[in-house]
């Protein structure tokens, strides 16, 4: 037996996103994104070995380890349960975690889920409890995030439209997702523009809801993948990269993490020219101006230059990157599944089913996530075709 | 090839637990931030596998944001990783002994050679009898607020009831356990003690966990690299963990399935153990573990002291994993079993099994189907 078992995603759930689904538990919620994947992959509840769960705090809920309260929920009684938390990132980290157990032959067929039911409590003042000793967070994390967006502006010139120019276009590209939490129709750039500023030089319009939502994958092996009755998608790279929050030398604005876990992730899928081989991506942009930001962090614009790539409008739907044709985390932000749901969307995109937010012919997609003060990154890289190696 | 009746994963690589330590637990440790505690532990585990911070291939981590009263509490335990340049690290809501079983299967992809995993908890936040209601049924069952000591006892009198045990044997267990504590160092209860009065009946102080702060590391690596690191390092033969239902209602208190299955998964009824570190922080629970993984009075069970000696939440299961590898690395056991529990009487269980001796090569790499 040599090298990693290939791993493939067979079945992709997720919830109707809402902020506030008051028509579900919390069991009700993670069981309807998981029985979609089952669905999906026409499976039972039966044919899963093992169960990864993932979600930001426990206290956007008030659960403390909900993974034992919603084990029988998940079908889980009998078998394995692991609780993933990497901050905002665990989404991504979810699937990679479940995609290992597949890889490393512990396990055959695995359910990742990733949840959030924030309308269970306030996720602003979640994430700003005040903590002796250490930087408060007291504005949530669009006051922790806005200063590095100016300093990317300052850095690189870019015009003050540019995150305008994202939020509509994400927005946009959500009322072609049944699934996704904001259908703004109508939203024109003059009414992005005009909308309140929050933290500048981020507008209401140009952040992300609070989202209740699950979201479920299906990660089996070969074998697992002939059976399927659709697609796969396969998993050609992925990787996690973590630095410390604040230190001296860090660089919110492009932080290495995120440059050297693209970087892995493309050594592992053999991608050498990102911008070119890569048909879409799903990128974690929770602030409008983080499409630019990371369009550089991950090699799809040299350094200074993500924001032309978004004006010349590369990134829309039909142009030659689409980013987040799903609308992305401005559109659908159940924190703990939003990376998982970076992930399922490249993985819909690589099947071909992504609906009338499909990319024509994408045959490999990126799949995104970070967490934490811009300190964890966790990445995939799908494709329509196993890998080779 | 993982059909129901297979006892657990045969591991393609061989990966070994190769260095354990852990702080003096305590009480309360006001004056410690996470990073203050963990930075010694992580540098003894590191120097006893001659790593320098941040050359571990990968890092998880255990411990959970109720405990410490804050979300995101372990992100700053990244400072003291040494997480400069940027690396391969995750981490798992979770007792740390989930974290090593997530760094197991990372080294199994061939991904890492070797691991850094770690816990801690510090129980003195707040009251930790009021703060694990919270693990419960949030909508039928927190709001009434029963404490983890209320349902242990449940599971006492139900194994009364059954005719498992009865009080007395239940104060032998405190007492074994805390006599064994006397040369262990880091428990900050050891030597006989009284058993003290009811604190929920059947269940006096002393079948109740000390509560305290603390935490642990251990390194994992494999094959070659491990047998550079330590002289006899302590090979990961299995490891598996299972769950129940969550409702007590739906679940006999008297008997672990869950441990049994892990166990079984774990290889762990392949032939005999000579030690087991299990993670029972009541004595009753010791009852139904020792049932469930069919330990027999020749296993010397706890020889730490256990959790009833030492119980650093979210760090206490790891530590099962980490003593059972030392008593392997010092050569007083052969082959030993560690058990990690989670949730309420004993929702959630790992087990694992250690050996010292080396198998031949040709039986390490066999087919795995």
């Amino acid at each position: 037996m040599s090298g990693k078992e290939p791993v493939a995603v067979v079945g992709i759930g997720q919830t109707h996103h809402a902020a506030a689904r008051r028509d579900v538990s919390l069991p009700g919620l993670v069981r309807e994104a998981a029985r979609r994947a089952l669905d999906d992959a026409e499976l039972t509840w039966a044919d899963v070995d093992a169960v990864v769960l993932g979600k930001a705090p426990d206290f956007f809920e008030g659960v403390m380890m909900p993974e034992l309260y919603l084990a029988d929920a998940l079908g889980a009684s009998g078998k394995p349960v692991l609780r993933v938390h990497t901050a905002g990132s665990v989404g991504g980290s979810t699937a990679l975690v479940a995609a290992n157990l597949v890889a490393a032959r512990v396990q055959r067929t695995v359910l990742a889920l990733a949840f959030e039911k924030q309308s269970e409590s306030n996720a602003m003042w979640g994430l700003s409890l005040p903590v002796p000793f250490q930087q408060p967070l007291l504005a949530g994390a669009g006051g922790f995030f806005a200063p590095h967006v100016r300093a990317y502006i300052r850095r690189t010139g870019a015009p003050a439209d540019t995150g305008v120019l994202v939020a509509h276009k994400d927005r946009g590209n959500a009322l072609k997702n049944p699934y996704a939490h904001l259908h703004e129709h109508g939203l024109t750039l003059e009414k992005v523009r005009a909308s309140p500023m929050l933290w500048d030089p981020i507008r209401y319009s140009e952040t992300c809801p609070s989202s209740d939502g699950a979201c479920a994958l299906v990660l089996t092996d070969r074998a697992g993948a002939a059976r399927s009755p659709h697609p796969p998608a396969w998993v050609h790279g992925g990787a996690m990269r973590s630095e410390p929050t604040l230190f001296a030398g860090k660089d919110f604005v492009s932080p290495r993490a995120g440059r050297d876990c693209a970087a892995e992730v493309y050594r592992q899928a053999g991608i050498t020219d990102p911008r070119r081989e890569i048909d879409t991506a799903e990128l974690y942009v929770p602030f409008s101006w983080y499409e630019p930001m990371w369009l550089e962090n991950l090699g799809f614009a040299v350094e200074g230059e993500g924001w032309k790539l978004t004006a010349s409008g590369a990134t829309a739907l039909g142009g030659e990157l689409p980013v987040n044709p799903s609308g992305g985390v401005l559109s659908t932000n159940p924190i703990g599944a939003s990376g998982l749901i970076r992930f399922a969307e490249a993985a819909l995109q690589v099947r071909g089913r992504a609906g009338a937010h499909q990319v024509e012919g994408a045959a490999k997609a990126l799949g995104h996530a970070y967490g934490g003060g811009a300190q964890f990154f966790s990445m995939w890289l799908v494709g329509s075709r196993p890998p080779t190696s | 090839m993982t059909g129901p009746s297979r006892p657990g994963p045969a591991a393609a690589r061989e990966v070994a637990i190769v260095a354990f330590a852990q702080t003096r637990h305590r009480r309360a440790t006001p004056e410690l931030s996470e990073a203050e505690m963990l930075l010694p532990v992580l540098s003894e585990a590191l120097d006893q596998a001659g790593l320098r911070p941040g050359e571990a291939d990968f890092t998880c981590s255990g411990s959970s944001d109720y405990l410490a009263g804050r979300p995101f509490s372990f992100t700053m335990t990244l400072d003291t990783v040494g997480a400069w340049p940027p690396v391969a690290e995750s981490h798992v809501e979770m007792d740390g002994a989930w974290a090593l079983h997530e760094a197991w299967v990372k080294i199994l992809t061939g991904e890492a050679d070797t691991a850094l995993v770690y816990a801690h908890g510090t129980s003195s936040s707040g009251d930790l009898r009021d703060v694990l209601t919270r693990q419960l049924d949030p909508y039928c069952t927190a709001p009434l607020w029963p404490d983890p000591v209320a349902l242990a006892a449940l599971q006492a009198q139900a194994l009364i009831d059954a005719g498992e045990t009865d009080e007395d044997a239940l104060a032998r267990i405190a007492a074994r356990s805390r006599t064994a504590a006397e040369a262990n160092p880091y428990a900050p209860l050891s030597g006989p003690v009284p058993a003290g009065d009811y604190v929920v009946r059947p269940l006096r102080a002393g079948d109740c966990p000390p509560v305290g702060d603390g935490a642990a590391a251990v390194v994992l690596a494999a094959g070659d690299t491990a047998r550079r690191m330590r002289a006899r390092p302590a090979w990961i033969r299995g490891m598996d963990h299972r769950v129940e239902p969550h409702a007590l209602g739906v679940r006999d208190l008297t008997d672990s399935v869950s441990t049994r299955l892990a166990a079984e998964r774990a290889g762990a009824f392949d032939a005999p153990v000579d030690t087991a570190e299990l993670h029972a922080p009541f004595t009753s629970q010791e009852v139904v573990l020792r049932k469930a993984l069919r330990l027999d009075d020749g296993v010397v069970v706890n020889p730490s002291g256990g959790p009833l000696a030492a119980n650093p939440v979210m760090a206490a299961g790891l530590i099962r994993l980490g003593e059972a590898a030392a008593r392997v690395h010092r050569g007083e056991s052969d082959r030993a079993l560690a058990h990690a529990t989670s949730g309420p009487c004993l929702q959630q269980n790992l087990v694992a099994v250690l050996e010292g001796p080396e198998r031949p090569a040709r039986q390490e790499r066999g087919p795995r189907s």
